[in-house]
């Protein structure tokens, strides 16, 4: 099963390279991994998707938490969330299919940001699933090159019901 | 406030960093990216550097400098080469969580990632073996960057932390002021149990009919050995040792049982698959412990005290964790627990385990053996000496025969099984402990892999007694040759090539004798136990096929152990 982790870490050189290396030299499996600035200039967002039972991700999020340079390791599967993914696909349509193309574009709400006679570029965001479909779905017509993001998550907000006198009076 | 700090260079920096920090002694060989920080150390009176022979030696030497004193070990090399030769010993005290810290010199910081004389990236290579590493980039960072790899390397589980040193970062100037505090915001260790864990491990240990405490190293690294033992003893809980455990309780205490494990002694993993509650302390569940992870403890409730929250449920499921510092969760279970009466029927069953299967070897012969010569040094010494063993055979003949009473006492190279290590570590706890028998002990195989630091041993007259088991062989592969690979003894016959050990001693200013003869050993030790003031080499030539029994083939229940030849042909 996937498991979600957002791990919090130093803004310093080599801290990107102490999970990556700590991963590797443990044999865990990294689907994706992506990094970024936070809010907070000195703290940087690592959003890491792996897989495995109950007893590795357990050993995964203490062996974060273990590196000096990770302040805070969450693991988001199981918790109200928000991933998102990022893709880039270039498809060609030399065949013909511009229309058909530009459909499924909108049926996924990607954007066209690049074209000329033989392909273009479309930019999808979603869930990794939602680029995993869109994938699948433009796969005939030919994809001539792709890059993707890897999945950035974040913790949704808690709801908190509004103290409603309707809802209280049934 | 005061305003006017002073300015000083990076080398006076360095240095000033390490008096602050109460370093006595350091561990080097000088180099041309660490040339300004030994001109400077040249003129530095408040702590001794030892030169050693190699960088791996230093590392080493600092590693037993460390175990047997408790103190942070100070390593010093130059870079490229030096920086390298440090690894194993570095992998080496990560494993067995040993305090270092390693300064290493690095070329000037415009060259880096020039493919400069003598550059490696040694912050990337010693990545995954330190427990944390820094490369100083700016002379304004050192101070605080060498207060927090005291402070993460001698903390939590301790290990090796290393600072890597731009040859230009010494050379810079700026003002000093050393931290009083740090603050990481990523490390807080957890050191007091939790309080309710701990009430309840004292409730399943009360109720327990066949209670067991599995003792690993962490509860010497933790000074907790007088609690330990206490516990034990209040609560009549019988004790088995991990390698790096041994001195945590009396080796001579009848609710010893030796050590567990692959060479552990069959009444130890016998206690270990019949207990009912397992109680850890300071262990990892190292597969050498464990055998086959399905059959281990099968039975037994498991309660696991560590202060390394990765080693909880890594290899074994644990039933009740409780992360901490050792002393502090051992003292708390003492406050809950401290009359538990001695549960009769199960140390009848340890009784009769130990009478069925007792730790033998055959004594009435005309060849030496290890084990007869380990026997009469413990006997010498009333196990107050300080063994420093090497890798292989005699090292589990140590932990079997050696019956250590203290703990840092027994220093051996446990997770990473490091051959060479005997020798350059004795050098470092000679540097430690003035006050008792130090024994470098190694087999004709590891001897030769760092026997280059004798020569530090000799010049600083250092008081040890270098002993080699020479078999002729690299015994303990010899061994799975033997018994697991159809007797193709593949490159582990030295007989044609070892030295002459006497005369490379006799070389190097050491004074040397040799024996094969059973009888003559006992006057021999009196002889070198009366050598106090200079190094002394022995070499024992023993048995050349002996095996090391009984044994838990890897990966097997340490319930079924071997205790003879399973393919004997015509052998002993």
């Amino acid at each position: 099963m996937k498991h979600t982790i957002s791990v919090l870490v130093e803004n310093t050189f080599g801290a990107f390279d102490r999970v990556a290396t700590m991963f590797s030299a443990k044999g865990f499996n990294i689907h994706s991994i992506s990094i970024g600035e936070t809010e907070q200039k000195d703290i940087s967002r690592m959003t890491i998707v792996t897989s495995g039972d109950k007893q590795l991700i357990d050993q995964i999020v203490k062996q974060l938490n273990r590196l000096i340079d990770t302040i805070k390791v969450s693991e988001l599967t199981g918790q109200a969330r928000t991933e998102r993914e990022l893709a880039l696909i270039t498809v060609s349509f030399h065949k013909g299919g511009i229309e058909e193309i530009k459909n499924i574009n909108d049926i996924f709400r990607g954007k066209i940001v690049d074209i000329n006679n033989k392909t273009m570029m479309l930019e999808v965001t979603g869930p990794p699933e939602k680029i995993d479909a869109i994938i699948n779905v433009l796969m005939p017509f030919g994809i001539i090159e792709m890059a993707r993001s890897g999945t950035v998550a974040l913790k949704r907000g808690e709801q908190i019901r509004p103290k409603n006198e309707y809802v209280n009076k049934k | 406030m005061n305003t006017k700090k002073k300015t000083m260079t990076g080398a006076d920096i360095f240095f000033e960093s390490l008096r602050k920090e109460g370093v006595e002694k350091i561990f080097g060989y000088p180099g041309g990216a660490t040339i300004k920080l030994y001109e400077k150390l040249y003129d530095v009176k408040f702590l001794e550097h030892i030169l050693t022979r190699h960088e791996q030696g230093a590392t080493h030497a600092a590693d037993g400098y460390a175990r047997v004193s408790g103190k942070v070990g100070v390593v010093l090399v130059t870079s490229g080469p030096g920086a390298t030769n440090t690894v194993t010993g570095i992998a080496n005290a990560y494993m067995d969580s040993v305090p270092l810290v390693i300064f290493t010199g690095q070329v000037p910081s415009h060259l880096i990632g020039n493919d400069a004389f003598q550059e490696a990236d040694i912050v990337g290579i010693t990545r995954p073996i330190t427990k944390h590493n820094f490369l100083v980039r700016d002379v304004k960072d050192l101070a605080s960057t060498i207060k927090k790899a005291f402070y993460i390397a001698a903390t939590g589980r301790p290990g090796p932390v290393l600072v890597d040193l731009p040859k230009d970062v010494i050379a810079a100037e700026c003002e000093f002021e050393y931290p009083e505090t740090v603050e990481i915001r990523g490390y807080k260790p957890t050191l007091k149990g939790h309080s309710n864990q701990i009430k309840k491990a004292a409730e399943v240990i009360r109720n327990a009919k066949r209670p067991l405490l599995y003792v690993g190293g962490g509860v010497i690294m933790a000074n907790a050995s007088k609690e330990l033992t206490e516990f034990a003893k209040k609560n009549n809980i019988p004790v088995t040792n991990t390698l790096l455990g041994l001195g945590s309780f009396p080796g001579t205490d009848p609710q010893f049982l030796g050590m567990l494990g692959m060479h552990g002694t069959y009444y130890a993993n016998q206690a270990v698959s019949n207990c009912d509650v397992l109680i850890a302390v300071g262990a990892r569940f190292d597969d050498r412990v464990t055998g086959n992870t399905k059959t281990f403890a099968k039975e037994a409730y498991k309660i696991h005290i560590d202060i390394d929250p990765t080693a909880i449920d890594k290899n074994v499921a644990i039933d009740l964790p409780i992360v901490g510092n050792a002393k502090e969760i051992l003292t708390e279970l003492l406050k809950e627990l401290s009359d538990k009466p001695r549960e009769e029927a199960w140390f009848k069953q340890i009784e009769d385990w130990k009478d069925a299967c007792p730790l033998e070897y055959k004594r009435p012969d005309n060849e030496l053996r290890t084990q007869f010569v380990i026997e009469k040094i413990s006997e010498k010494t009333k196990g107050e000496a300080i063994i420093i063993s090497d890798v292989g055979q005699h090292q589990m003949w140590i932990a079997q025969y050696y019956k250590f009473n203290n703990p840092r006492s027994h220093v051996s190279s446990g997770g990473l099984g490091t051959m060479g290590f005997s020798i350059p570590a004795a050098v470092g706890v000679a540097f430690a402990i003035k006050d008792r028998p130090i024994v470098s002990i190694s087999g004709d195989g590891g001897f030769q892999m760092n026997m280059q630091e004798l020569i530090t041993a000799a010049y600083h007259k250092l008081p040890i007694k270098f002993f080699i088991m020479n078999n002729c062989f690299l015994g303990m592969v010899r061994q799975w040759q033997e018994l697991f690979h159809e007797e193709k003894y593949s490159f582990t016959d030295l007989c044609d090539s070892n030295p002459i050990f006497t005369k490379i001693g006799t070389a190097l200013g050491i004074e040397s004798f040799s024996t094969y003869n059973p009888d003559e050993v006992e006057e021999l030790l009196d002889k070198v136990f009366a050598i106090n003031d200079r190094p002394v080499l022995v070499e024992f030539k023993v048995a050349k096929e002996d095996l090391v029994f009984p044994m838990v083939p890897s990966g097997g229940s340490i319930s079924d152990m071997i205790h003879k030849r399973i393919n004997p042909k015509g052998k002993k």
